[in-house]
């Protein structure tokens, strides 16, 4: 079995970052990241099973760590060796359990909420975040029974999806994947769970107008979660600034209301909003932004684009960046991060929490969301496939993932 | 010698070249062997005393009208309104007939002792002048005279303050106005007509009118049951407009009108080569052409533009009469029919033309794609009266760059109508229902009009209005030369070369068709038999 391992190598990531200069992924074969013989990692307890994985999706965040990128933020958050992939879809061969205790028998379709917080680490009593369910904000990131790591994927002890041979799942990460998605939607289950979090932890209001910034991914399946989750309760508008053809037609399919390339977003939303413009800026502006890219330009680009007292969401990750915040300052706006993925309060008094991937597989189908997997590689051919992700965007593609089937057994 | 009138050319072996405007340039096409070329009359003899002939239409008024001096008084509030920078094209040189026509009216209203006296640009949604641009047009002597002591404004037709409505027609069409001019003792129109749609009363009741009011007459319907806005009779835009200058004038709103007709020497010395038909041209009229047209293809397109825009017309006025609005208007496009008048045996299949530099809605600045269309589509295609120059299901092609390409401070709403709703739709029907309030009524249009020197938040929508009657008879519009993606953005097809495009307009008209150029300059309008 052969697996994609990231090693602590300093020249490694000094090279990539400078290859990542020609492009994103573009270092991956002088990078950190190497394709070596791999086993299983041990089972880490009892109620840890053998998931061996079918896709698993290449994540910005999988880039900017390869690319080195990341924020230093993440240092002590990850342990090495490590074998990336946190959005998987895999098969228990040997069955499990899942989150809520239901057992899952032999040969069960299964995706992963790679979090690894207090219940996979066995800390008790669990944290007060993930008592309550917000998982997504444990602290407990590089204690208990595993070595550092915020998430499956970036946890030495753990592997991670970028690999033939099984990852080690927690039960209290698995969900079961329902028959009638295929793998293709299994594998967006992660991020649109991310972007599921992002829209329902925003405050929209009746009548709001919601910009989305940036149409990868996360763009798109925000938008996918807005229209799905948030606008049957809560009527709204969504503009959404695409960059490319691919995307816009995606981002109008998925429940958009208006998309139009990123140097038409700012007045879309000025006309949209029926604003002014005072020095670049609207007066207006729209009252819910959701960064879906994470860099200095689309976060200053958000904060100019928000009426005063509104909200802009971080969807994208972002790093250390150069943002003139008079404008927060000034406008009073609201500047907020969505991480991950956790609880969700529902709207009806009485009815529980639903988790945040239990919404996702539901919006994932109705929306069928495996459409923006759009290319898929074989491990061996990861540096391909890295570049892909890397220029997905301007080459027609959404999602990358890896392609870990056995080849006679790969259907849709 | 008399002028020559205009003239149908039929092209043979022997013919040269012909001459298309592309923008800022122009090009020769050798057009088939069979097609015709319509040139214009030549420009007729200018009034050898203009200011004799206004002060003898000033004083001696056409219809049920008294002499101008009759109608001044001590104590009266007089309003002059004129035309705006959309007329004449391109602008004249100095003097301007505003200034020369204005300059008399204020002295017959200071000999009657006439001390309020204000003076309005009748831009309807148009953008504001500069002060440049009304100097040119009125004189320095009037503007600072005027303008410095709020005397000299620019009618807004967003100042609830300073708008009334006069009432509703038979067809519960709203009439609101500028209410200084409606609630002056008279009210002084002056006009330069530069085609036969202009003028009558269209003056006041679109030149000095609300959104309110010109969302009327400025929709589809409209424009679709003009045909044409050359041939008032059979033009819905006038009809209406005639509508509400009655009722203006039934409400005690007292008109004297004064139009005057220009000759078509549109172009100096130095460009004199364009009104010249090909085969006539001398050796100097060459060496003018291939001297300016590699100089135009050496320069970026934003200088080339500044170089036409600085071009002063040598226009000259050939008729000026004043009075009831009717009765003038009547003599004012008989004039300009004889001027611009060329009889033309039947339609054609494929009519070509060449669209210049500039429109009513771009001087000084930047023909966008929008104006293209309305340029060629609105304007050219309607310089007809009877029938259409080219037969129903027939083929537009003109030529021009058609660039992406805007000037933000007079067209915001443009941009915003091209990305936005040409993007969703070029079916005038449903922007009309689902964007044009949208944009009529946005803060930040408003602001920019009233403002700056934007054109009105729902001007691009009547610029797609105008085309709507030639969009509904063609069956294909081609451009050739043009920038491909803002072609398509329109609707229409673009083409590389003349040839590519008539190959294209075959696939649409069939095998061996006829083609008609409309040669241009100077401006001509087709009699269609």
């Amino acid at each position: 079995m052969k697996a994609l391992v990231v090693e602590r190598n300093v020249p490694r990531f000094a090279a990539a970052r400078l290859a990542s200069v020609l492009g994103s992924g573009r270092g991956a074969g002088i990078g950190p990241l190497q394709l070596l013989d791999a086993d299983a990692p041990d089972r880490p307890g009892d109620d840890w099973f053998p998931l061996r994985p079918l896709l698993s999706g290449i994540c910005g965040s999988d880039l900017a760590t390869l690319d080195g990128r990341t924020s230093r933020y993440f240092e002590d958050m990850v342990s090495f060796p490590f074998v990336p992939g946190h959005e998987v879809v895999g098969v228990l061969d040997d069955g499990g359990t899942d989150h809520a205790g239901r057992a899952l028998v032999p040969g069960t379709r299964a995706v992963i909420e790679p979090v690894l917080g207090c219940a996979p680490r066995h800390i008790l009593p669990v944290c007060e975040q993930c008592g309550s369910g917000h998982t997504g904000l444990c602290g407990n990131l590089a204690s208990g029974r595993l070595a550092a790591g915020l998430q499956t994927g970036f946890c030495t002890d753990t592997g991670g999806g970028w690999s033939t041979a099984p990852l080690m799942a927690h039960a209290s990460q698995l969900h079961a994947v329902p028959d009638e998605l295929s793998d293709q939607d299994a594998v967006l289950i992660e991020p649109t769970a991310c972007a599921v979090h992002a829209a329902l932890s925003a405050h929209v209001a009746d009548g709001d107008l919601v910009a989305v910034v940036g149409a990868g991914t996360l763009g798109l399946t925000t938008v996918a979660a807005l229209d799905g989750m948030v606008r049957p309760r809560t009527p709204c508008t969504i503009v959404v600034g695409a960059k490319h053809a691919n995307q816009r037609a995606l981002a109008t399919s998925l429940g958009a209301d208006q998309v139009v390339p990123p140097d038409q977003l700012a007045r879309a939303v000025r006309r949209a909003s029926g604003s002014l413009v005072l020095g670049g800026r609207l007066t207006e502006g729209a009252d819910v932004v959701f960064d879906c890219v994470g860099s200095a330009a689309s976060i200053t680009e958000s904060l100019s684009l928000v009426r005063a007292r509104g909200r802009v969401v971080l969807v994208g990750m972002p790093g250390k960046v150069t943002v003139d915040l008079a404008p927060l300052w000034h406008r009073e706006l609201t500047l907020v991060g969505a991480y991950a993925y956790g609880s969700e309060a529902t709207p009806d008094p009485g009815t529980p929490d639903r988790r945040s991937f239990e919404l996702a597989i539901d919006l994932v189908g109705t929306k069928g969301l495996g459409r923006l997997v759009s290319a898929l590689y074989p491990l061996e051919r990861y540096e391909e496939a890295l570049a892909h992700a890397g220029a997905a965007g301007r080459r027609g593609a959404v999602k990358v993932a890896f392609d870990l089937r056995n080849p006679k057994g790969r259907t849709r | 010698m008399s002028p020559r009138p205009g003239f149908v050319l039929d092209v043979d072996s022997s013919t040269p070249p012909t001459l298309f405007w592309h923008g800022e340039r122009f090009s020769l096409e050798k057009l088939p062997e069979g097609s015709r070329v319509i040139y214009a009359p030549e420009p007729m003899e200018p009034l050898s005393d203009p200011q004799a002939a206004i002060r003898h239409a000033l004083t001696h008024p056409e219809g049920d009208q008294e002499p101008l001096p009759a109608l001044l008084f001590t104590g009266m509030r007089l309003t002059i309104a004129f035309d705006d920078i959309s007329l004449p094209l391109p602008p004249m040189e100095r003097p301007d007939i505003r200034q020369l026509v204005i300059e008399q009216v204020l002295d017959m209203a200071a000999d009657a002792g006439v001390d309020d006296v204000e003076l309005i640009v009748a831009l309807a949604l148009h953008r504001r002048m500069t002060e440049s641009e009304l100097r040119h047009a009125v004189g320095d002597r009037i503007y600072d005279a005027f303008a410095p002591n709020g005397l000299l404004t620019q009618h807004d037709a967003e100042d609830p303050d300073n708008l009334i409505h006069l009432g509703k027609t038979d067809h519960d069409e709203d009439v609101e106005i500028n209410k200084r001019a409606a609630e002056s003792d008279l009210l002084v129109y002056v006009n330069i007509n530069l085609v036969a749609m202009d003028g009558g009363h269209k003056s006041v009741a679109t030149g000095l009118a609300s959104y309110k009011s010109l969302r009327h007459h400025h929709n589809p319907a409209t424009m679709r049951k003009s045909k044409s806005f050359m041939d008032q009779h059979k033009s819905e835009l006038h009809t209406a407009n005639w509508r509400m200058g009655r009722l203006i004038r039934d409400a005690g709103v007292k008109v004297f009108q004064i139009e005057t007709t220009l000759n078509t020497d549109t172009f100096p010395d130095a460009f004199k080569f364009l009104q010249k038909r090909e085969w006539e041209w001398k050796a100097k009229d060459r060496i003018a052409f291939l001297g300016a047209s590699k100089a135009l293809d050496r320069v970026p397109a934003r200088y080339a533009r500044q170089i036409f825009h600085s071009v002063k017309a040598p226009h000259r006025m050939t008729s000026v009469q004043a009075g009831e609005v009717e009765a003038v208007h009547a003599i004012t496009t008989a004039n300009v029919w004889e001027q611009q008048g060329v009889v033309v045996e039947g339609q054609t299949d494929i009519l070509t033309m060449g669209l210049p530099y500039i429109s009513p809605y771009n001087v000084n600045s930047i023909l966008n794609p929008i104006l293209v269309a309305c340029l060629g589509l609105g304007y050219f295609f309607n310089l007809y009266r009877g029938k259409p120059l080219v037969r129903e299901g027939g083929v537009l092609i003109m030529t021009h760059p058609t660039r992406w390409e805007f000037n933000p401070v007079h067209h915001p709403s443009y941009i915003d109508f091209f990305e936005q709703v040409l993007s969703e739709t070029t079916d005038a029907n449903v922007m009309s229902e689902q964007y044009e309030h949208g944009f009529a009524t946005d803060p930040w249009y408003i602001h920019l009009y009233r403002t700056g020197h934007a054109y009105h938040g729902v001007h691009p929508f009547y610029m797609w209005y105008w085309c709507a009657h030639a969009l509904e008879h063609l069956g294909a519009v081609i451009i050739v030369g043009g920038d491909a993606k803002a072609v398509h953005r329109l609707g229409f097809r673009a083409a590389s070369t003349m040839a590519d495009a008539l190959e294209m307009a075959r696939d649409v008209v069939g095998p061996s068709p006829t083609l008609t150029h409309l040669h241009s300059p100077p401006i001509l309008m087709a009699d269609v038999q």
